[in-house]
């Protein structure tokens, strides 16, 4: 056993945390629950403002200073409307659904580190609710339970739309989970633990001597696939199929009013935070700042930088919604399954390898053999891969730059053919209008 | 006590984990376990498949609670993801689409089916009762308390375990599931033997202009302000009728289904002229 796999016992987080007495651990659950509706409030402002300044209108600007209160109007007015059942609903799987995708979505956000050594009321602790060996875990179980609130909505609302909508996302979501799962493998390898404390510890360090020593940079590829698949998981534009206007009216909450579908909504933008959290946490160094050493990196300053962090992927979100198109539904599960899916396998092949290299303490002349093995591996499978079919060009060469326009010796097809019916001759008496009864 | 007390008091520290049940885990069992209980009972009586298997999700959920509390937190995780997130969520992608309102039907399909699935019944409940009596008498519990504090941990140790001791063993049932993925994919195949390819959008525009065919669409059944039926044929300039415009289908139905549109085309039912709106004068 090496150095990084005994470290990871039981991380200085999770023994920070082990002593907070219960007045603190509810005053953090308290914090944490006002935080999120708070940011949700926020984010649909924030979005909304976003959104109209890209389309050169002015955003929500006449309910509080400068439009903010509007969501929290919108919030309030929702919640006074009427609660409708269709009659069709199946009765309990309809209330729960808001209900289970709202929990887990709050549930999720306990083992994100917000910022590291504090002192709370005389307390020394840390900026985070728990810290478990499994913390990641817990973020992918509650994503895997909060599709429940999805696709149960969609079958109890008992119409064909919603329904549709339900499917699309069940498919998602495991499609995409899976691809999230995988980009998450390659930083647990790295750090030799999955609590988010150890991760978030394992990220203070420089590379190569300015560098901040964050997954986002070492491991890229893992990066780029975990914020494509976490738009996915959200169901946010542009994978935002499960609700696709255009198509499904509003997809699995179409049948949805009043304080359910504001749980749907408030779970959607909850969701949202808490993906954009955990990817600063997993790959963007969580509390730390962009520099090492004491200077603004200790303490209270860790939230400052945990919240600029999330809100710059918050930012993504909105940024994509602005900008991009919804995707067709197969060119989306394409991308799931064979691009970011693969691509993530071979990655994490070669993080193995590269992590057996560090361990092992192999000299530079081993590592240049085994590049070597790789590199010849891959060339030996592309070789041995059968060429693509060269088309056959016999049928007359379009008339250049292959845009299909009519070739040079385009026959013109026969002309129609003359008249066999006979029609649009007069009647000789009868009435102008008739109901077609008096035809007869 | 208090509430204040009760507060106030620090929780005892982490490292010194026991192998004995305390108050907390017997309070988490004693919830817990009647829930997956009633979860079970419920997926067994309910008459909905949906609901069935919601109920399945309440045990399965259930468990994996009590396995986290048990000092197995992977294990707990691991349940919730894989069997509720996917499993279970595949299940239910499958009953979505049978339809909400099938329900259980009581007819007997073989013979004797009820009294070989009770007699099987009871043999499992027999050996369920055996070995779980066994467990409770004769094996002594020896806790995870050492296995998760040495050696890396819970993760670190299963995953030891996993890819040492019970290597074969695991990749024994990694092999069985993708045999298991490949089976269901061949037989959902729809086997495209002996014919070509699907054809790309491009070789299909590139065969349209090649031999010399329209190139642009058909045109569309007629739409005139006597009538917008299908059935109702285009006409071409000089007034005949466009056959390109007549469907198939239309064309084999009964004549009589479509003797009013048809009347309408030929003229010789109800004709629209400049007049129409008149009103009749006679």
């Amino acid at each position: 056993m090496t150095q990084q796999f005994v470290a990871a016992e039981i991380g200085e987080t999770a023994k920070l945390l082990a002593d907070d007495p219960i007045w603190l651990v509810l005053i953090k659950v308290v914090a944490i629950f006002a935080f999120l509706v708070v940011m949700t409030l926020f984010m649909i402002n924030w979005e909304r403002k976003v959104v109209a300044r890209m389309q050169h209108r002015p955003g929500p600007n006449r309910v509080g200073p400068n439009g903010w209160l509007q969501s929290l109007a919108d919030g309030l007015k929702l919640a006074f409307k009427e609660d409708i059942r269709p009659v069709l609903a199946d009765k309990w799987v309809f209330f729960l659904a808001p209900v289970i995708s709202c929990i887990p979505a709050f549930l999720a956000f306990s083992v994100i580190p917000l910022a590291g050594e504090v002192n709370l009321f005389g307390q020394q602790t840390a900026l985070q609710l728990v810290d478990l060996p499994v913390g990641v875990l817990v973020v992918l179980a509650c994503s895997s339970i909060g599709v429940y609130g999805i696709v149960l909505s969609g079958w109890a609302s008992g119409s064909p739309y919603p329904l549709l909508g339900a499917l699309r996302s069940a498919a998602q979501v495991i499609s995409y989970e899976i691809a999230m799962g995988l980009s998450i493998v390659a930083v647990i390898m790295f750090t030799g633990s999955m609590s988010t404390g150890d991760i978030v510890g394992a990220q203070a360090t420089t590379v190569l001597g300015f560098a901040p020593g964050w997954f986002g940079l070492l491991l890229f590829p893992s990066f780029a696939i975990y914020v494509v698949s976490m738009v996915g998981e959200t169901n946010r534009a542009p994978f935002d199929l499960p609700e696709a206007e255009s198509e499904l009216v509003g997809g699995f909450h179409t049948e949805y009013s009043s304080l359910k579908f504001a749980l749907f909504f408030l779970a959607e933008y909850v969701n949202m935070v808490t993906v954009s959290a955990l990817a600063t946490t997993l790959f963007l160094g969580g509390y730390h700042a962009p520099w090492s050493g004491e200077f603004m990196n200790t303490g209270w300053w860790g939230l400052l930088w945990f919240i600029i962090k999330t809100l710059g992927f918050l930012f993504i979100f909105i940024w994509l919604r602005g900008t991009l198109p919804r995707m067709r539904y197969d060119q989306f599960m394409r991308l799931g399954w064979k691009v970011l899916v693969p691509t993530s396998l071979v990655w994490i092949m070669a993080v193995a390898v590269i992590r057996t290299g560090a361990i092992q303490q192999l000299s530079t002349a081993q590592r240049l053999i085994a590049l070597g093995v790789i590199v010849g591996l891959v060339l030996l499978v592309s070789f041995l891969l059968p060429d693509k079919k060269v088309q056959d060009t016999k049928g007359v060469p379009l008339a250049g730059s292959g845009f299909p326009v009519p070739p040079l010796d385009l026959v013109v097809p026969k002309a129609a053919p003359k008249r066999k019916v006979k029609v649009a001759t007069l009647p000789k008496e009868t009435a102008a209008v008739t109901t077609g009864k008096e035809a007869e | 006590m208090s509430l204040l007390t009760f507060l106030a008091q620090q929780p005892e520290p982490v490292q010194r984990v026991v192998d004995t049940v305390t108050t907390g885990e017997a309070i988490a069992f004693w919830v817990l376990g009647p829930l997956a209980l009633a979860g079970a009972l419920g997926m067994l009586f309910a008459r909905n498949a949906v609901h069935s298997a919601l109920w399945l999700v309440v045990t399965m959920l259930s468990l994996g609670v009590l396995y986290m509390i048990q000092q197995a937190p992977f294990l707990g995780f691991v349940q919730i993801i894989v069997y509720t997130g996917a499993i279970m969520m595949l299940f239910l992608f499958v009953l979505m689409m049978v339809g909400r309102d099938s329900s259980d039907s009581v007819v007997e399909v073989i013979r004797g089916q009820r009294l070989a699935a009770a007699l099987l019944g009871i043999g499992f409940a027999v050996l369920l009762i055996g070995s779980v009596g066994r467990a409770l008498n004769a094996v002594e519990p020896r806790g995870l308390a050492e296995a998760n504090s040495t050696n890396g941990g819970n993760v670190g140790n299963i995953g030891q375990k996993l890819f040492t001791d019970y290597l074969f063993a695991f990749e024994l049932t990694s092999a069985l599931l993708i045999t298991a993925a490949l089976g269901a994919m061949i037989l959902a195949f729809v086997g495209r033997d002996g014919k070509p390819s699907k054809k790309t959008q491009k070789e299909l525009v590139e065969e349209r202009f090649q031999d010399g065919r329209r190139v642009g669409s058909l045109p569309g059944p007629g739409v005139f302000a006597t009538a917008n039926s299908v059935a109702t044929p285009a006409l071409l300039p000089d007034g005949s009728v466009s056959e390109e415009s007549l469907f198939e289908v239309i064309e084999a139905t009964d004549k009589a289904t479509l003797s009013d549109d048809v009347a309408d085309v030929a003229g010789t039912g109800h004709e629209a002229d400049a007049h129409a709106l008149k009103g009749s004068e006679s």
